[in-house]
């Protein structure tokens, strides 16, 4: 299913729940699938002790990862053309995640119709952990 | 370093997408993907930085027979006053990530890496000191030579631990 330009005004929004509670058992489920083994998402005696934080926290690929799983499901697959973030708070064990994406613009390129979206995932406290954009290509 | 024989395998999607609580069908359906426009499994939108499973100088993996920084005996494997390899990436956050799709990449293809020099920069942070930015542009090229994804990526080097927002 994907999206419709004529279907679609500016300021649209679409607004998912990631992950209610996250467990550290997912932390440990992306080191494996992604290959990234830091310690400091998986290994709470390393990260206390030695890197000083308070606890592991999520890799902000996670994050990512998880809200572009929201993405695709909202304007279908294989339709992303660019996707971007900057990650702007920690992610722990507990929180609760919830994305949304935002219609900020409507324009075709090289006759093909595309969607700006502002992409925004914040946590139970209302603050936002990762501030982006994507790009998709849509029907007319 | 990077991958420069990355397999997209149908295994390695459908446990990167479990692992991202992603379960759309198009990730491990082969059947119901076929029937959709993407027509085949493809890759999450974040499956690039699988990438590095197949990067043979991947420094966040455990080596066989090779310090580790992470606990066993001890908090951690490596005296931390040691610079090593493995012994500095703690220190190391990631701060931007942007993925540029020029098409999605599918089971079957087969992606090599090229990395392109990025910038770096400084800047002085609120809460963990002077934080040095470095930036590392990576484009995965299908079998055919096809740019498939370019990724530019950006991490951030603290003085101390950053608990809060980074600035």
């Amino acid at each position: 299913m994907a999206l419709k330009a004529s279907e679609l005004v500016v300021g649209d929004t679409h607004s998912e729940s990631l992950v209610q509670d996250l467990k550290r058992t997912q932390l440990v489920q992306y080191a494996g699938a992604s290959g990234d083994y830091n310690p400091l998402h998986t290994d709470e005696l390393y990260t206390r002790e030695v890197a000083g934080y308070p606890s592991v926290f999520a890799h902000g690929m996670l994050t990512m990862g998880m809200t572009g799983a929201m993405l695709a499901r909202y304007v279908g697959d294989g339709r992303l053309t660019k996707f971007g973030v900057r990650f702007t708070a920690q992610v722990w064990p507990g929180d609760d995640l919830q994305a949304t994406a935002t219609v900020e613009s409507l324009r075709e390129e090289d006759g093909v119709s595309l969607v700006d979206l502002k992409v925004s995932t914040t946590n139970q406290n209302g603050s936002e952990v990762l501030s982006g954009y994507a790009v998709a290509r849509v029907d007319p | 370093m990077a991958a420069e024989r990355f397999p997209v395998e149908a295994s390695h999607i459908m446990m990167f997408a479990r692992s991202v609580y992603d379960d759309n069908p198009v990730y491990y359906d082969a059947e119901y993907a076929a029937g959709t426009e993407a027509g085949a499994i493809i890759a999450p939108p974040t499956f690039m930085q699988a990438a590095a499973q197949f990067d043979p100088a991947w420094p966040l993996r455990p080596r066989i027979n090779q310090p580790w920084f992470g606990s066993g005996a001890n908090p951690s494997g490596i005296d931390p006053d040691t610079k090593s390899e493995n012994g500095g990436n703690a220190g190391t956050l990631h701060a931007e990530q942007h993925f540029e799709y020029h098409r999605h990449p599918r089971v079957g293809d087969v992606l090599c890496a090229t990395v392109l020099p990025g910038r770096t920069w400084e800047k002085e942070g609120r809460r963990a000191g002077k934080l040095i930015f470095n930036e590392t542009i990576t484009e995965y090229r299908d079998q055919g030579g096809e740019l498939a994804v370019t990724v530019r990526g950006v991490g951030v080097r603290t003085e101390r631990p950053a608990t809060q927002n980074q600035e």
